[in-house]
């Protein structure tokens, strides 16, 4: 019997996720034996054309990490949902968007302009952005156009699974390979999440939690963190109660806020619950005082947490409710 | 100019105060901007972020949270854990380009039915100035279903 095919290709990432997968260790030797490696651009010297040329539906298992970023994207995104039996958004920026994501909190131009024009260290490129149609000697080339919303891969084509992380965890993905590799039967397809908790991070989180309330808020590098007690009650914004288990809640434990890269847990907006969390720590605003002593002492608490929206949102803004920023003037 | 536009405010009422001074503001006949769509909640703090970022998504083009005084709620401080919630999320909205009239706090005691339609009638003309949000078309640029609905009807 043909092995079953394989395929992993990376859209707008940073090229984590593959090293995730050979974080598995000796394991990959068992993906080796049991899966022929049809499409993995990281690793193996296929072309778009290549995966054009197979039948539909040919690829077996297709892990697909990275958002849709631009028309490259998008259309590998169709052509691999098309070509695929089982496409998995795998880790946090095909899943979510991810740092990717964060793009849409501002526009492309402002992206431009920091990269190109107000760059310190940019020197003879200072100005010359990237043209989208060039000429040469061959003919002329065309470079992929940049969108102005990054787009998670479930807003582009039906996903299966969901293997949520950034990236995810070598043993949440050598379970789920061994699973499929042993022929246990995955849950029913629908964008659904394997290879993850379904309770929130906190509850992995081995730290002394005393439901202390706080008074302001610390960016990492302002504060050490005592040993063995809860980051959120000494002021650290620590994205544990509103992010999906699975990791086994390693950041914390080394005194490292949770930045909340295993997403959401399901039906819920990440931004949201972790605003919910960050009010029920807050002790300002007694109420033995009166209401404009109220509001100021509050707002002088929250003024100490700097850049909410991406701090919240810092992995899966591009799959939040509001998904991006409004801009006065679109395109500027 | 004239300015016809008629916002849509999507209100979340406290059970205890707010929801009971609209009541009265209806029994008393107090004339006010009918562009509120009440909401009944148990308590300003049973409102969740998520529902106000998912009625500006969904075609709201304001938000109004009303519950008791400071001092005055049923549940002794659920009005400051609201409080807390909305400073917050006023920080996060201005990062999402949304201006803070859009999203309004009051107080407003079962009383003060007055009040709550001057609040209502206040919001109603900052809305007006500010114009229509509508999040889905102008910033994800799709086709929201709440308003697709609406022309469907006026259309027959």
């Amino acid at each position: 019997m043909a092995k079953p095919t394989f395929a992993m290709y990376w859209a707008a990432s940073c090229g984590g996720c593959e090293i995730s997968l050979l974080n598995i260790g000796e394991k990959i030797l068992d993906v080796d034996a049991a899966f022929q490696v049809v499409f993995w651009p990281c690793v193996a010297d296929f072309k778009y054309s290549d995966v054009e040329g197979y039948p539909d539906g040919y690829i077996d298992l297709c892990l697909f990490n990275g958002a849709i970023r631009n028309s490259e994207n998008e259309e590998l995104a169709h052509l691999l949902r098309r070509k695929s039996k089982t496409l998995v958004a795998f880790g946090s920026c095909a899943y979510e968007g991810c740092a990717p994501g964060l793009a849409n909190l501002t526009t492309n131009a402002a992206t431009m302009r920091t990269i190109y024009t107000d760059c310190l260290t940019t020197d003879e490129t200072r100005d010359r952005l990237p043209q989208p149609l060039s000429m040469v000697p061959e003919g002329e080339i065309r470079i992929p156009v940049l969108y102005e919303t990054v787009r998670a891969l479930d807003q582009v084509v039906p996903v299966d699974y969901i293997i949520p992380g950034c990236p995810p965890e070598a043993h949440q993905i050598a379970a789920v390979i061994q699973a499929v590799i042993s022929g246990v039967p995955l849950p029913a397809p629908g964008g659904k999440v394997i290879g993850a908790g379904t309770v929130a991070v906190c509850e992995e989180c081995p730290l002394a939690k005393n439901v202390k309330q706080i008074t302001r808020f610390y960016r990492p590098y302002e504060l050490v963190p005592e040993p063995g007690i809860c980051l959120l009650e000494q002021g650290l914004v620590c994205m544990g109660p509103a992010t999906r288990s699975g990791c086994g809640a390693l950041c914390p434990q080394v005194g490292m806020r949770c930045e909340g890269c295993y997403g959401p847990l399901d039906g819920q907006d990440q931004g949201a619950r972790m605003l919910s969390a960050i009010a029920s720590v807050v002790a300002a605003g007694g109420p033995d005082q009166d209401e404009a002593e109220q509001e100021h002492a509050i707002a002088a608490v929250m003024d100490t947490l700097a850049d909410p929206a991406g701090t919240f949102y810092r992995f899966s803004l591009a799959h939040s409710l509001l998904r991006r920023v409004r801009v006065a003037e679109p395109g500027t | 100019m004239e300015n016809h536009f008629q916002p849509i405010i999507v209100g979340f009422l406290c059970n205890w105060c707010s929801y009971r001074a609209a009541d009265l503001a209806g029994t008393a006949r107090i004339h006010y901007a009918p562009t509120m769509r009440p909401i009944r909640v148990m308590c300003t703090a049973r409102v969740e972020p998520e529902f106000v970022l998912k009625a500006l998504r969904e075609g709201a083009d304001g938000v109004l949270i009303a519950g008791c005084h400071p001092g005055e709620c049923h549940y002794v401080e659920g009005n400051i854990k609201a409080l807390r919630r909305f400073t917050l999320l006023k920080a996060l909205l201005r990062q999402f380009g949304i201006e803070e009239a859009r999203v309004q706090l009051v107080w407003a005691a079962a009383s003060e039915g007055k009040q709550l339609a001057e609040a209502v009638d206040r919001m109603t003309e900052e809305l007006r100035a500010l114009g229509p949000l509508r999040w889905r078309e102008t910033v994800l640029g799709e086709q929201p279903v709440a308003r697709r609905m609406a022309e469907a009807e006026v259309g027959g």
